[in-house]
């Protein structure tokens, strides 16, 4: 086994509302959207109307730019609706399922005999393809690239996040499909990391051909942008690619069936969930299903992913395609008389300036409300305690702020992501919008670089 | 039009009820508001003790024998009070006025500065001059680099630095540390009102060179005192103790640096150690531990070295620069004549170098991360 990286710097939100170990059936879904919105500057092109007949696989739209990247209905049935937002910009698209399931077939031959220009066309036609991040811009993968290597974090471990190693239980065959496939798309390797304090039991752990890594510590550890920064960080002019684990099964289905068969299973969690467990459903599904009478009544955020990376979707809103949970906590929207005085027995918080810490207190039922206003920048040290990257994390945001791309460059812009700085927006006493700063400056390297 | 203005003293009476709309749905419950509340916190042990110590030096030096507890802490009270209403009101008049110009909400950093402008004063110092001082330093120090995150310097050293070299005759001599002294009558026979750091500057009446270190020595008042604070200085400097006690509360809520405390009595303890190897004179021969009871020393490394908008960024940069505050301190004290305290120029000296000292600890994170580049 290799050595086991320790990560230091970092931290673990106590929130109320961990998922129980219990996978609970759910009656199918009727609606279903993909979500061009997901997709990071994605500008999509129709190549449907509603009413049209689609299968698991057919293609919705494509990208404006590669239009090799189709992205596909994960469900069989018809188009109910093209929802658009300002400016006619495409939210979601959205499919009544038939209830029938039926799938595009995908040719897939012996997987020896396929080049990797055939793998590809095959991921790329099945709608796959999108769930490929590459590393740097943290954005859908390039086809036309061959990365350096492949790395999958086999644990997640923001706030409630669902416990991989429970959810894909059961999915081994087609996990070990997907790595084998993976091989075909790079010259280097795959790595994949896993907690190292279940090194043995993992389901991670039996797969084969892959190069193992464990890691310890709190958030972000299970980043995957972390894991990259402490096995082989990623230089200026290297491309490496990313992709969960739920992306590695659906590959392997693929391979193993010639079909997309994005069923998967998600957390529902959060302190308003009256009983947090897992559930069984196929990308994209929407949430109204899952939530009836799960949840609390009261004003409540519904939250596709976690706490602190994931997107607000309304009661009647989607999943999102990256997405395996969904959290609920409630708003905050109240004053809170003197509250910056008050000794704050209940308030959680990474410093030590409320009396909560003194407590034994084991989850905190935290709420939407910004806690303050937004100030100049004034405290320092407060990112770098949870950035567990040889990155200055303040000089870096300042340079973005500046748009001096040479010193983005110079202080690591190729390594980061948005979720990487997560934390450092949870922790920031001015309440600094960090992950907008960071896309702003991925955003515009994309810009230069082409 | 006053939106500002509304906001600041709305989120002083509430924690407003902003939802997060980007990024994090949940947030920490810290803000700048509870920042800035630990360390006005922290204040208070050297607040309330220089209050009473001005009452206490205003009894020795004119013979009051029969002042109670309260009677003292009363008259410090008395003189501080003003000192405290005149900074906080001229300070915020023109934070709000600038906040209202530039349509921005009103930072919470001078309510800080505003408690430590009075607490670096002589009790006697004019309050027109305190107005002044602190006007200067927010409009000078802070606004015109764009205001609160933004400074160069110190706003509250800078307000001392602007007094000290406007009005040299009133934050200088013997005469300016205890209330009342400068009036001239009534005061005990012989009794000279020389804070410890004039003493060991210049000797009791005679130059310090003539002296011997033990005869030197036995001019300054008691370590114990000085390190209880019974001794004549600036409002809120006196107590060593005090300042610990909210060096303490520093570090524990984390909203100092304790790197910065750390390093700075490290660097003056180590450069007060190297003058007595040199020991040309007895003030570099005194023993090392009194230049961190003396004078400012305590105060500027707790609550002034520690400001982490003009101090370094970087917590490698924070070390040097805590260890170059504590050398430059006490190198000016001894060896320059002119300036019997150090501690002010060397954080505002450091203060002009924390962005270089950051600038090459991130120039060494750009070439490591350069060779790891050449080297794949």
């Amino acid at each position: 086994m290799s050595k086991v990286i320790k990560i230091r710097k970092g931290l673990d939100i106590k929130l109320a509302g961990k998922a129980e170990k219990v996978l609970e059936r759910l009656e199918i879904s009727s609606t279903y959207a993909v979500k061009p919105t997901d997709f990071t500057g994605l500008v999509p092109k129709l190549l449907i109307k509603p009413e049209d007949k689609v299968k698991a696989g057919t293609p919705l739209f494509f990208d404006k730019y590669k239009p090799e990247i189709l992205f596909t209905s994960p469900i069989s049935g018809s188009v109910k609706a093209v929802n658009r937002g300002e400016r006619r910009a495409i939210l979601e698209v959205v499919i009544e399922a038939d209830g029938a399931q039926d799938y595009e077939k995908f040719e897939v031959a012996s997987q020896e005999s396929q080049s990797r220009e055939e793998v590809k066309t095959i991921l790329l036609k099945s709608g796959i393809w999108p769930g490929i991040k590459q590393r740097p811009y943290a954005i859908v993968a390039n086809p036309v690239d061959v990365p350096k290597a492949i790395f999958i974090s086999g644990l997640d471990t923001s706030p409630l996040a669902p416990d991989l190693d429970f959810s894909v239980n059961g999915e081994e065959g087609a996990l070990q499909k997907g790595f084998d496939i993976l091989h075909k798309l790079t010259d280097g390797k795959v790595h994949l990391t896993i907690p190292a304090d279940r090194s043995a039991t993992s389901v991670f752990a039996k797969i084969k051909g892959v190069e193992m890594h464990e890691i310890t510590g709190p958030h972000p550890a299970g980043n995957v942008g972390i894991q990259i920064h402490h096995i082989e960080p990623l230089n200026k002019g290297e491309v490496v690619w990313t992709l969960d684990p739920w992306t590695v099964i659906f590959i392997g289905r693929l391979f193993l069936n010639g079909v997309y068969d994005a069923s998967k299973v998600i957390s529902l969690a959060g302190s308003e969930v009256l009983k947090p467990r897992y559930y069984r459903l196929i990308s994209g599904a929407s949430i109204s299903r899952l939530i009836e009478g799960r949840v609390s009544d009261g004003s409540n955020r519904f939250i596709s992913g976690n706490v602190l990376t994931g997107q607000r979707v309304p009661s009647h809103g989607y999943l999102g395609f990256y997405d395996n949970q969904l959290t609920v906590i409630p708003e905050g929207k109240h004053f809170e008389f003197l509250g910056w005085a008050a000794p704050g027995f209940n308030k959680y918080s990474a410093s030590r300036t409320f009396f909560s810490k003194l407590l034994p207190i084991k989850s905190f039922r935290l709420d939407t409300n910004m806690n303050g206003g937004e100030r100049a920048f004034v405290m320092t040290g407060q990112y770098e305690k949870v950035f567990p990257m040889d990155i200055y994390p303040v000089h870096l945001l300042k340079a973005i702020l500046a748009e001096d791309v040479e010193a983005m460059e110079n202080l690591g812009i190729y390594e980061v992501a948005e979720e990487d700085f997560a934390l450092c927006e949870f922790v920031c006493t001015s309440k600094i919008e960090v992950q907008e700063i960071v896309r702003k400056g991925l955003d515009l390297m994309i810009k230069e670089m082409n | 039009m006053f939106h500002s203005s509304f906001e600041a003293f709305e989120s002083f009476l509430f924690v407003p009820d902003k939802v997060t709309n980007r990024g994090a749905h949940i947030r920490d419950a810290i803000d700048l508001k509870r920042t800035m509340t630990v360390v006005i916190i922290a204040l208070m042990p050297a607040l309330l003790f220089g209050m009473w110590n001005v009452g206490y030096q205003h009894s020795i030096a004119f013979g009051i024998k029969d002042w109670t507890l309260i009677q003292t802490f009363v008259f410090g009270f008395l003189k501080v009070f003003p000192i405290i209403v005149v900074s906080y009101v001229v300070g915020l008049g023109i934070e709000f006025a600038f906040a209202q110009i530039r349509h921005h909400e009103v930072n919470e950093g001078f309510l800080v500065t505003g408690m430590l402008i009075p607490l670096i004063m002589p009790v006697d110092v004019p309050l027109w001059m305190v107005g002044l001082a602190t006007a200067f330093s927010v409009v000078i120090g802070k606004e015109v680099f764009g205001g609160t995150g933004m400074n160069v310097f110190n706003p509250a050293l800078l307000a001392r630095a602007f007094v000290f070299f406007a009005y040299p005759s009133k934050m200088s001599g013997d005469l300016v540390w205890i209330s009342g002294l400068a009036g001239g009558h009534g005061m005990v026979d012989g009794f000279s009102g020389a804070t410890p750091l004039a003493i060991a500057a210049t000797g009791a009446g005679e130059t310090a060179h003539n002296m011997t270190v033990s005869q030197l020595v036995s001019h300054l008042p008691s370590a114990s005192d000085m390190f209880l604070g019974f001794i004549p200085g600036s409002i809120g400097e006196t107590s060593t103790l005090a300042i610990l006690i909210g060096a303490a509360i520093l570090m524990i809520t984390g909203i100092g640096s304790w790197k910065i405390i750390v390093s700075v009595f490290a660097g003056g303890f180590g450069m007060a150690l190297l003058l007595n190897a040199f020991g040309a004179n007895p003030y570099m021969q005194i023993p090392a531990y009194y230049h961190l009871i003396m004078g400012g020393f305590a105060f500027g490394a707790v609550f002034m070295a520690t400001d982490p908008v003009t101090g370094a960024q970087t917590e490698k940069g924070k070390w040097i620069y805590g260890f170059l505050i504590g050398v430059m301190a006490i190198l000016i004290r001894v060896l320059n004549p002119a300036y019997p305290e150090g501690m002010m120029l060397a954080i505002l000296l450091l203060n002009t170098f924390a962005s270089l000292i950051d600038h090459y600890v991130v120039q060494s994170n750009i070439r490591r991360r350069l060779r790891r580049a050449t080297n794949a």
